[in-house]
């Protein structure tokens, strides 16, 4: 091999790199990309097929019938589930934007007397993962009446340190103080302040925001499956789990727990793939500073 | 200017009481609850009554032996999961900010696409990768001579492992990435000119530039780890080889639910939060050590 191969393999890639690199991660993509594709696959056949025809070809054409049955089953539960997941995940996670930003904001644009303290508080709770405190806030919705409601499980969400720290960051770099300052001697109250000019400019950072916080909720299952015992209330993670617990019994469940989990993956995929830019662009922004 | 004197303290308002109400309380809950118990008076007809218990329900849940085994179980799981699943995060994400590759989006796209799918809901899936009776995988690698039962007392732990990494690769090589791409490019152009290599280059400026979202990322991961819930809880359902309390965290539910011993269970819930504040303060200590050290050298 001459001598300057590895300079070959820089910035312009050399053919035979790119290849080994490329093959490599079509394999590492299969990796990834294959349970959604036996997930999308299975949906399509009925609960006999499922387990007498191979993972990866079709068999008699069932889709549509099984969301048909899916609909059905319980009384349409499962929409039921699916409207509350967007409930929980869209209804919290703009409320827990908003109480971030205006916290984070809030700590960025002033100087207050307990600011530091505050901010120590904020960063050192982030060590403190939710899901060891489920059980004790359990206790605690149980006390305040909030159990087996909507709002035991909104609350509880919306504090989020981290939401909290990224909203101090972006405030900190796209909210200028000149700015607040010419604001204030054109006479607008501190909140109006906040609300044209803080949020707009912090738009891209709260998208961010808005997402994980979003992810949290959706993909939240342990504190759901402690506060609600109303099937009425619960989310899909819940809903689906314990159809998938049920399938041991009633066999007829399987297929609907695969194509509810198909259902219930889709939309927020498609979400995400939509919205690539703005994470994106938040975690950078966000990134600066870590 | 008088009038910002109030404005923060209504600002700060909201976040402060839900911040009390739903953080600060259950914590004082749980230890409230660590050190009382509920015991019946007399011959079991007498109302239960809450007496003060001191350190008994810790001592309990010490004396517990599947509650600590479930510690070392993740300590295991995250001394082998988190490793792999960072290695292959960063070199994933190396490889998306060189210009090696081809095709970046779609292959980013497969690599982050299991982070939109709910933890339980990938359980739930692998689950059914699991099985021999519609596994189409275990088919696979019977066909190249693997024979081997995933749901194995020895090998289910790896299962979960699996079900981990595929789940939050992605969201790592993300924030990595990112990280990376916000480093100058003319950090690299005098290390060229010097002759280093590619490999070179990722290993003494790369990575040392995007040391803290490496420290990040990792402490996550462990807290994760320790937390560990949703995924065997789900896969429980499919095999006799995780029990109820196969987690610290699940010893804590399984504690609450089926010990109907809230007591016990604060008392699991505090040793838990104890351990991971603890061990993430270890890992902050470590990593600032080093990330100082790799700073200087830079």
């Amino acid at each position: 091999m001459p001598r300057n191969s590895r300079t070959a393999a820089g910035d312009r890639g050399s053919t035979g790199w790119t290849i080994a690199v490329t093959a490599a991660m079509v394999l590492v993509s299969l990796y990834f990309l294959v349970p959604v594709a036996w997930l999308a696959v299975a949906s399509t056949k009925s609960n006999g097929d499922l387990f007498t025809t191979p993972g990866f070809s079709f068999a008699a054409f069932h889709l549509w019938d099984n969301i048909a049955e899916l609909s059905r089953y319980d009384g349409g539960i499962f929409w039921r589930w699916a409207a509350n997941s967007v409930i929980y995940s869209v209804l919290g996670s703009i409320a827990t934007t908003l109480v971030s930003a205006l916290t984070g904001y809030a700590l960025a644009m002033y100087r207050f007397r307990g600011r530091k303290l505050v901010m120590g508080v904020i960063l050192g709770s982030m060590l403190i993962p939710g899901t060891v405190i489920a059980q004790p806030t359990y206790v605690l919705l149980v006390d305040l009446g909030l159990n087996n409601t909507y709002a035991g499980l909104l609350l509880p969400a919306l504090v989020y340190p981290f939401g909290v720290l990224l909203c101090y960051v972006y405030a900190q770099s796209s909210v200028p103080f000149s700015l607040v300052e010419a604001a204030r001697l054109d006479g607008a109250s501190e909140l109006r302040i906040f609300a044209s000019i803080g949020l707009r400019l912090m738009t891209s950072g709260l998208v961010t925001v808005t997402l994980f916080a979003f992810l949290g909720s959706w993909n939240s299952y342990l504190l759901p499956l402690l506060v609600l015992t109303d099937q009425e209330l619960m989310p899909l993670t819940v809903g689906l789990t314990g159809w998938n617990q049920a399938s041991i019994t009633i066999p007829a469940l399987q297929t609907l727990t695969i194509i509810g989990s198909l259902l219930s993956v889709v939309p927020v995929a498609a979400v995400f793939v939509f919205l690539q830019r703005f994470w994106r662009a938040g975690l950078t922004a966000g990134g600066i500073r870590f | 200017m008088n009038r910002p004197r109030f404005a923060p303290y209504l600002f700060l308002l909201p976040f402060t009481i839900l911040f009390l109400l739903f953080l600060v309380a259950p914590i004082g809950v749980a230890i409230w609850n660590s050190l009382h118990a509920t015991k019946s008076s007399g011959l079991g007809f007498g109302t239960a009554r809450t007496v003060f218990v001191g350190v008994e329900n810790y001592t309990r849940a010490f004396r517990d032996s599947d509650f600590v085994t479930g510690f070392g179980r993740v300590a295991l799981f995250g001394a082998v999961q988190v490793p792999f699943m960072m290695v292959v995060a960063a070199g994933l994400a190396l490889l998306f900010d060189s210009a090696v590759l081809k095709a970046k989006r779609f292959f980013q796209f497969a690599v982050f696409l299991p982070y939109a799918v709910p933890g339980v809901i990938a359980a739930l899936l692998w689950g059914f990768l699991y099985q021999p009776s519609v596994s189409p995988v275990i088919g696979w690698m019977r066909d190249v001579g693997i024979d081997v039962n995933l749901l194995a007392p020895g090998t289910v732990l790896w299962s979960i492992a699996n079900v981990a990494v595929w789940s939050n690769t992605g969201i790592n090589m993300i924030i990595l990435y990112t990280a990376l791409q916000s480093v100058p490019r003319e950090m690299y152009e005098s290390a060229r000119i010097d002759g280093a290599g590619q490999f070179r280059i990722a290993w003494s400026i790369k990575l040392p530039m995007i040391a803290p979202a490496l420290v990040l990322t990792t402490l996550s991961s462990i807290i994760g780890t320790l937390q560990l819930f949703g995924e065997p809880q789900v896969l429980k359902s499919i095999t006799s080889n995780i029990p109820s309390d196969y987690t610290p965290n699940m010893s804590v539910y399984a504690a609450a639910t089926l010990g109907q011993n809230e007591n016990l269970s604060s008392a699991m819930a505090v040793i838990l939060g104890a351990v991971t504040l603890a061990v993430s303060l270890i890992v902050l200590r470590l990593t600032n050590r080093r990330t100082m050290v790799a700073e200087d050298a830079a």
